[in-house]
């Protein structure tokens, strides 16, 4: 194991001097990869099982009469302007401007946190004005397991961003908290990918 | 990291992107995503054509997403991201296709002829 982990760090720096190198961040790029591609698994079982049970109703509602489609594509827009807020944050973080890092961070902050309240809306009234909660029926199980798990991870990522605003402004943008801001870039376009396919899979498709 | 500095400002624009490659993918994102929305909601488009468009509008989003926010390519430094990446959407086909394959099939052969409509009686 030793072995092939030393021959990584010689492929991956050219070869001189690994053992005194100092991190630059590359490898936990890439084992923060390696685990979103592991999460990318989570949301192909979850996205498997609404495949497998989007039909089954039990008699109940289906998606035609309970999604708004106007109010998905508000939601897909915040996650959207989201991603791009957050792509100008890593501009100004590659840029060493520290201000405006943490000012687009907080921008990206309210799109998600706009995001993730209408969701929980949105979950609300389905429970409580549609009375279709996920115990209603296999197909409402698989939409709020899939959906819902996006939304947690959005979650996260949103105290994510606010623990990453407090250490720009602490720290300042020095290697770790520039290691840790690419993470969490990597991590909030990604959720923005799954996204791509709830809102087709699920949702378009899904009031067909 | 000081050792990176020294990089080109080119290479370092197209390993970490740039305003440019940004707002392209961002203008890119939203035409897909307005495209997608339009062809379930316009009703202007033929209805065997709904389902393909779909997810066609889905794929090229997605590798739009991957080039312009993930910079996703085939430079040398990012060979591990893209063969990691490759791996797991093979394993995701076959946990996808599979789970969809299996299930349908199964609903085909062990369904009662009476419910042969398969849906909606799973609950």
């Amino acid at each position: 194991m030793t072995a092939i982990t030393a021959n990584h760090g010689a492929l991956a720096h050219g070869g001189a001097h690994e053992h005194e190198h100092h991190d630059d961040g590359a490898k936990t790029l890439l084992g923060f990869w390696i685990y979103l591609m592991s999460d990318c698994l989570i949301f192909s079982g979850l996205f498997a099982t609404f495949a497998v049970l989007g039909h089954a109703t039990a008699g109940g509602p289906g998606g035609k009469e309970l999604f708004d489609l106007k109010y998905v594509f508000g939601e897909t827009m915040l996650l959207l302007i989201s991603s791009f807020t957050f792509g100008l944050a890593m501009l100004n973080m590659h840029a060493g401007k520290r201000n405006k890092v943490i000012a687009w961070l907080f921008v990206t902050f309210l799109f998600g946190a706009g995001f993730v309240g209408m969701e929980v809306y949105e979950f609300h009234h389905l429970i409580t004005v549609e009375h279709a909660g996920p115990s209603h029926s296999a197909f409402l199980s698989a939409y709020f397991g899939l959906v819902g798990t996006h939304g947690l991870h959005v979650t996260s990522g949103l105290i994510w961003l606010l623990v990453m605003m407090h250490m720009v402004s602490k720290f300042g943008l020095n290697d770790a908290v520039e290691r840790r801001l690419s993470c969490l870039s990597l991590f909030w376009h990604f959720l923005d990918l799954v996204w791509i396919c709830v809102f087709s899979f699920v949702y378009l498709m899904g009031v067909l | 990291m000081s050792s990176q500095h020294g990089h080109s400002a080119a290479h370092k624009s197209k390993l970490h992107g740039s305003l440019k490659s940004y707002t392209v993918g961002f203008a890119l994102s939203l035409i897909l995503t307005v495209l997608s929305f339009g062809c379930v909601m316009s009703g202007a488009v033929p209805q065997h054509l709904v389902v393909p468009g779909i997810v066609a509008f889905c794929v090229i989003q997605l590798l739009v997403q991957l080039v312009f926010f993930l910079h996703m390519g085939t430079a040398p430094e990012q060979r591990d991201n893209l063969s990691i990446g490759v791996f797991s959407l093979l394993i995701i086909a076959i946990v996808v296709v599979g789970s969809v394959w299996v299930m349908h099939n199964m609903n085909l052969y062990m369904m009662h002829p009476a419910m042969q409509s398969m849906s909606s009686s799973i609950g």
